[in-house]
């Protein structure tokens, strides 16, 4: 392991401490730089599990599709929903430059080998909870993501971008649907809140354990994946969330939640960590549910993937046949 | 579980006329017309293009990252081929 290449000046430098040296100086890795294998299998593991959220995290959503209250909330909604596709099929085609396979991602979901983001194990009851994870699942997201447009592997950077853009509409849509019903009837702002109560501390897990309880984050900080730690994002999401949470007029379901003068942040109470480990075991509201829809809809496509293969092995065949005929 | 194996496509966009096709990331198809139904579909949902490429991914041929000091390295040393490198009195004007 101890590949030694030369620097500048011609003394003998490692492998590793060249690679550390490049992103220490804020330059990206490209797919077929040297990088350490630990670094590969990070990434690998990172972005395809981020594929997998955005994967089931249509379905969330996508529940509320044919239900939705009108057209114009109809046709964001499946916009919004598309796009989460789209995110997802970003994200595999980043990590693939990585030398991962699609179909192995893929089945790797399926089976429930890999991961995927815990949040989308709630349930979505009402409508109001289609405006809670626009703009509170996708607030978090945006947290989370911001920073990930700058990570120092350059495909998935890239990919982020592409994906922040879109996610800004999400985020709008969703707060946007809140406000229309916290302005509206006293039962319309009592479905608002109740969301709003039942959202809010899972988006608040969604950035992960405590930084003293996050055993791979120093690693990915050094090799400038993560840019910031789990808490500090979670301060920030916070910080961002309370005033439009007040101008919404609904209450932050945190009776420890206060502003700290002293640190310029807001103070807030200690949260659920027994639960946010039980969903992530498999015990949450939905991920039996999440997980058998994801596979009959695989199943289901099926003979569709079949007809495509087939059709693709036809054309090429005649277009084979014309050549020799001609 | 049945694999699907479709062929990885790079996928390139013309974001307007006057400009260039650049690469996006790539899908995957079972052929050339899936490929750009599929690229029209993912990288063009919102006015980003006028035109798509998609190229199949074994068809590319990339330069090797470890040429790259031998390839490009030899350029850094040519100031000459600059038009800063000759000095012309402020008198003449935009040059």
């Amino acid at each position: 392991m101890s590949q030694t290449v030369a620097d500048p000046a011609g003394a003998p430098v490692s492998l590793e401490q060249r690679f550390q040296d490049w992103i220490d100086a804020e330059r990206k890795i490209e797919p077929r730089d040297w990088m350490p294998d630990a670094y590969r299998r990070t990434l690998i593991r990172q972005i395809s599990q981020h594929a997998h959220s955005e994967i089931i995290g249509m379905q969330p959503e996508g529940n509320w599709i044919t239900r939705a209250p009108s057209l114009r909330r109809k046709v964001a909604l499946i916009a919004k929903v598309q796009d989460e596709a789209g995110h997802g099929l970003y994200l595999y085609s980043a990590a693939e430059t990585l030398g991962a396979s699609r179909d192995d991602m893929v089945a790797d979901l399926l089976t429930g080998k890999a991961k995927y983001s815990s949040i989308f194990n709630y349930a979505t009851p009402t409508w109001a909870d289609i405006g809670a994870i626009g703009w509170l699942v996708d607030g978090a997201a945006i947290c989370n993501q911001v920073p990930l447009c700058r990570t120092s592997y350059g495909p998935y950077a890239r990919a982020m971008v592409r994906v922040c853009k879109e996610e800004s509409f999400h985020q709008r849509q969703g707060y946007e649907i809140m406000m229309v019903l916290a302005q509206g009837t006293p039962e319309q702002k009592q479905m608002a809140q109740d969301a709003l109560n039942r959202w809010w501390f899972p988006s608040l897990l969604m950035f992960g354990p405590p930084d003293d309880q996050s055993p791979n984050s120093a690693q990915s900080m050094k090799w400038k994946i993560k840019r910031h730690s789990n808490d500090e994002l979670r301060q920030r999401f916070v910080d961002m969330t309370v005033p439009q949470a007040e101008f919404l007029g609904l209450t932050i379901p945190d009776p420890d939640l206060k502003w700290n003068d002293e640190r310029g942040h807001y103070d807030f109470g200690d949260l659920p960590w027994e639960e946010f480990y039980a969903v992530l075991k498999g015990h949450g509201p939905c991920n039996r549910q999440r997980m058998a829809f994801r596979n009959k809809t695989f199943s289901d496509g099926a003979w569709v993937r079949e007809a495509a293969a087939a059709y693709a092995g036809k054309q090429k065949a005649r277009q084979a046949a014309a050549v020799q005929a001609a | 579980m049945s694999k699907v194996n479709w062929p990885l496509w790079e996928v390139f966009v013309r974001g307007k006329a006057g400009l260039s096709h650049k690469h996006v990331g790539s899908v995957h198809a079972a052929d050339a017309e899936m490929a750009i139904a599929n690229a029209r579909d993912l990288y063009t949902r919102r006015s980003e293009g006028v035109s798509l490429w998609v190229v199949p991914a074994s068809a590319i041929v990339a330069s090797d990252p470890a040429d790259k000091d031998s390839l490009f390295e030899p350029a850094d040393d040519k100031v000459y081929r600059h038009p800063t490198f000759y000095d012309i009195p402020d008198e003449v004007g935009h040059m």
